[in-house]
């Protein structure tokens, strides 16, 4: 029997001290017409030997393409060490830790990871994670109308520079509590949003403005300006970042005239494979004076009766499991062990390897942005700083040339048609530091065959 | 595990210029423009490779988990999560893969996951499930949700109330909540059932449904759902399933039978994949025909020999994307692993040898002079043991004897839920575990009691043996320290 231990002799000597005669009368209290004799529609059980042969063929089917794709996960190099100490039975097979002094190790990591985040984000404080980017901006959001008590329009400005899945996210977690989101355009020649246009707001109330950087276009937004904006006008204000830069870039908590009040966004680029779309790792960090409005788990240093530091679990009273419908959100069990990983990925890179890291990206990208661009057909559709990403323009639909370049082993970028049609034919690409100039030309030269094609009618 | 020496904070390691330089990349001279730049560089340790290994392997050490201590954590299902599971989630062609990416490239990781939506779907009777939701209480919330679509849909919008037990975990009120929904609490009779008068007076054309766990989380199943479903539907509410307890019952009776619209799975606790010190966890959720067109998106269909995803646009009426991309896939892929393993037959020696391995460890404790909290009751795959009468005479309370557990070197089980059983440990051994580990466990739990007996100071100072002592939770609030800050030069 996998995985259950019992020998026949166990199972004789336990229904006697029970006092039953068999396993089933144990169910006896379930009213016998809802019972069911045998589970229909699951296969039968397989040895691991096959399950593992079969999931090496599905897995070898999906192959190992050349990633130059963004858009909200990103790939890169994952230390050795990283997922040889998160598998540890110890890390791995613990849960939340409610029995404080048997879970010391989890603990002091939550601890250094809010350290981490909240460092890197300059802010004071980080909960232990949500459970991605996008539903840490939607949290973030609640969190706003929470923190701001004198604005009532529970209304918030969001760009059409967010990345759009979250912005879906956001809408679909905030809706029941009446929330507004209200888009911001972007610039058609930056790709980026003109502070100037914030103007048509003043004097209105706005409950926060959410400032992404860099933003879905891979821009780096005026965070600065866009946060003496919402100051003057009464607004908070919500970073949605991604941590890698911020190696490099002003910190959230600088921005502006005394910087935003939360930063959210996804910590997957720190030691969390890509693995179709999760699990990731959504981080949440903010001013102190937020913090009884923060979501989420956090670890705090204390003192244990001989007076020896240790940490435990605080500010509980914000949780489900105490103040229940009054809670600051519903949220409990959140991602754990990719906190983890993202802790020792970031111990192990320091500031030097992580400015190293954000520095190659954008070294990559505008390599990559210069092959694809000397293509016929191709330009970068926004001038202005960048990060990892950028919009090319390309003189046919972006779809069928995805297809033909996925048939080659390439993940040419993201189409951005469904979600900015203004843009025409627009591709979103994206390379990290794991992509090398001949992996650029690999693409550049699968790009420019496929252009040589005629265009399809 | 004995006292030790505390751990240094990873920046209590750190030395300027220090690193893992094997990890860094080439050096670029590229940066970002003068103006976006950051003054000073993020307060990050500075620690070699073996720094970095030595000090999380010893954080680790710090810890109990499943492969290394009995941990019947009531209402977790603490149970062994393979070694196959991880592994196989883990092979190249599903970890590198982008979820973007076309879908030409990933039919095989949506193979597996079509496959584990259909067996979820039987394993639940629904019509429907959708694997978007990231965690139990995200489970939760998209249950709320398609229901509270479910009645806009019909253009009733006075349906405003979720009727909640006294009994139910604190996620279900914070859910309702979450979703716009007042919260509507109603009590449990002595036996551990839900007061059905209660609930009749609660039902009202405001009703929009209700939350129920079951077994419940006092460990005990209801046995009037038929009749509970019967009057919610004619009030014209639904009924939410709260997946946490589903390990007691898979295969032998299914939520879609006994009149359940909307359930939520614990893939972490139900299907084994990991708990990782809290999270990730996954909550599918599967739904009746009615809330189908509700679901969370994406969801995979299967189209001849290929496998796409539908989204809002062939699902207008969904209540929307709940994670960024379609879930935690790499969880799906370790629950998919582990019902493969299992097949038909194997889910359902689960709930058998989960219920037996409670109902053997309740009646030992019986027999060894312990009180459970509903004695006539039979346990399901957990149950609930109450020390008041130990609190009582010799002031040892159920928090004491969980930290003297841990010096035996067990975990110790749930304490102080449910809210309503005084002095209760919620116990839930899982069916992995062997009869000599729950004697082991009767022994141990009989040992305190007879400590508290002779030297009851003993007890009430515990632990003695762990990393550290009792923590100062007051000081931790009030003195809030939750992040490390440099030393100002």
């Amino acid at each position: 029997m996998p995985y259950i231990p019992h020998t026949s002799d166990d199972v004789r000597t336990m229904l006697d001290r029970i006092g039953v005669g068999t396993i089933d009368d144990l169910f006896d209290e379930i009213p016998k017409a809802l019972r069911i004799d045998a589970l229909e529609g699951v296969p039968d059980a397989l040895p691991e030997m096959d399950v593992a042969r079969l999931a090496g063929v599905r897995a070898a089917a999906d192959g190992q393409p050349l990633n130059f794709i963004g858009a909200g996960a990103y790939e890169h190099h994952i230390p050795a060490p990283v997922w040889a100490l998160v598998t540890r039975g110890e890390i791995y097979s613990a849960y939340t830790p409610y029995q404080a002094e048997a879970s010391q190790g989890t603990l002091q990591i939550m601890y250094e990871y809010q350290s981490m985040i909240a460092g890197l984000n300059a802010m004071d404080v980080s909960n232990a994670s949500l459970y991605d980017g996008a539903s840490a901006l939607a949290e973030a959001c609640l969190m706003a109308v929470r923190a701001h008590r004198r604005s009532k329009s529970a209304r918030i400005l969001m760009p059409s520079t967010v990345n759009p899945a979250c912005r879906r996210v956001a809408r679909a977690i905030t809706e029941g509590q009446g929330l507004r989101l209200d888009a911001v355009p972007y610039d058609a020649a930056t790709g980026r949003i003109d502070p100037k246009s914030l103007a048509a707001y003043a004097g209105e109330d706005i409950t926060a403005i959410v400032v992404p950087q860099p933003n879905f276009f891979g821009q780096l937004e005026d965070a600065d300006a866009l946060t003496r904006w919402a100051r003057a006008n009464g607004a908070l204000v919500i970073a949605a970042v991604n941590p890698v830069p911020l190696a490099l870039l002003s910190p959230p908590g600088e921005w502006g005239d005394g910087g935003a009040d939360i930063s959210c966004g996804d910590a997957q680029p720190f030691g969390v494979p890509l693995s179709s779309g999760g699990p990731y790792v959504g981080f949440m960090a903010c001013r102190m004076e937020h913090v009884r409005q923060m979501p989420g788990r956090i670890a705090g240093r204390t003192v244990d009766t001989e007076g020896t530091p240790g940490f435990t679990l605080t500010l509980q009273a914000r949780e489900q499991h105490i103040r229940r419908a009054k809670a600051t959100s519903n949220i409990c069990t959140n991602q754990g062990l990719l906190m983890t990983a993202a802790t020792i990925h970031l111990a192990l890179l320091g500031p030097a390897g992580l400015a190293r890291v954000a520095r190659a990206c954008i070294a990559r990208t505008n390599d990559l942005v210069a092959a694809l661009g000397r293509l016929p057909g191709v330009r970068a559709a926004f001038a202005g700083p960048r990060f990892h990403e950028a919009v090319l323009k390309l003189d046919r639909p972006v779809a069928p040339l995805l297809e033909s370049l996925a048939a080659e082993g390439i993940i040419g970028g993201f189409d951005l048609a469904r979600d900015y049609p203004e843009l025409g034919d627009a591709l979103l690409v994206c390379a990290t530091e794991t992509r090398t100039r001949a992996d650029i030309e690999v693409y550049a030269s699968a790009l420019g065959r496929a252009l040589g094609r005629p265009k399809a009618a | 595990m004995a006292r030790h020496k505390p751990e240094p904070l990873v920046f209590e390691l750190s030395r300027p210029g220090r690193g893992a330089t094997a990890q860094y990349p080439a050096a670029e001279s590229a940066d970002v423009p003068e103006a976006f730049r950051r003054r000073q560089p993020p307060p990050l340790p500075e620690v070699s490779e073996l720094q970095a290994v030595r000090h999380y392997t010893r954080l680790s050490q710090l810890n109990f988990g499943i492969d290394t201590h009995f941990y019947p954590l009531g209402s977790c299902t603490m149970k062994y999560n393979p070694r196959a599971c991880n592994s196989l989630a883990m092979l190249p062609g599903f970890l590198g893969r982008h979820p973007l990416a076309q879908a030409a490239t990933g039919q095989g990781v949506m193979a597996c996951l079509f496959e584990l939506q259909e067996m979820l779907k039987h394993v639940t009777g629904m019509a429907g499930v959708s694997l978007t939701p990231m965690a139990g209480a995200q489970g939760e919330f998209a249950g709320v949700a398609m229901i509270r679509a479910y009645h806009r849909g019909r253009g009733d919008l006075a349906r405003t109330e979720i009727i909640v037990p006294d009994a139910a975990h604190g996620t279900n009120p914070a859910t309702a909540t979450m979703c716009g929904m007042k919260v509507r609490e109603i009590p449990t009779l002595p036996d551990g059932d839900v007061d059905i008068a209660a609930l009749e007076a609660a039902l009202s054309p405001v009703t929009a449904g209700i939350m129920l766990t079951n077994p419940s989380t006092l460990g005990v199943f209801e046995r009037r759902i038929v009749e509970i479903a019967r009057k919610v539907h004619a009030a014209g509410g639904l009924l939410y399933y709260d997946g946490a307890n589903l390990n007691a019952i898979l295969g032998k009776v299914r939520p879609g039978d006994m009149g359940f619209d909307v359930i939520h799975m614990n893939l972490h606790k139900t299907f084994s994949t990991p708990h990782g010190g809290g999270g990730p966890g996954s909550g599918a959720v599967g739904v009746g025909q009615r809330l189908l067109p509700y679901l969370p998106v994406p969801v995979v269909a299967r189209e001849g020999e290929r496998y796409r995803w539908l989204d809002e646009r062939e699902l207008p009426e969904s209540i929307g994307r709940l994670s960024g991309f379609m879930g935690n896939t790499g969880v799906l892929l370790r629950a998919w692993v582990y019902m493969r393993i299992l097949g038909a037959a194997g889910m359902r020696r689960v709930a058998e040898y989960s219920t037996l391995n409670a109902n053997y460890l309740l009646a030992r404790l019986q027999q060894a002079g312990f009180d459970a909290a509903y004695p006539g009751r039979r346990a399901s795959h957990e149950f609930i043991l109450t020390l008041k009468r130990q609190a009582r005479e010799q002031g040892v309370t159920a928090m004491d004897f969980a930290k003297r557990l841990l010096d035996h070197g067990y975990h110790a089980p749930t304490t102080y839920f449910p809210l309503l059983v005084p002095e209760c440990l919620l116990i839930e051994p899982t069916e992995s575990e062997t009869r000599e580990e729950l004697d082991g466990f009767v022994e141990a739990l009989s040992a305190i009691r007879r400590e508290a007996e002779t030297d009851a100071a003993a007890v009430k100072s515990a632990p003695h043996t762990m990393p550290v002592r009792r923590l100062d939770d007051v000081r931790a609030a009030r003195q809030l320290d939750v992040a490390w800050k440099p030393a100002v030069a």
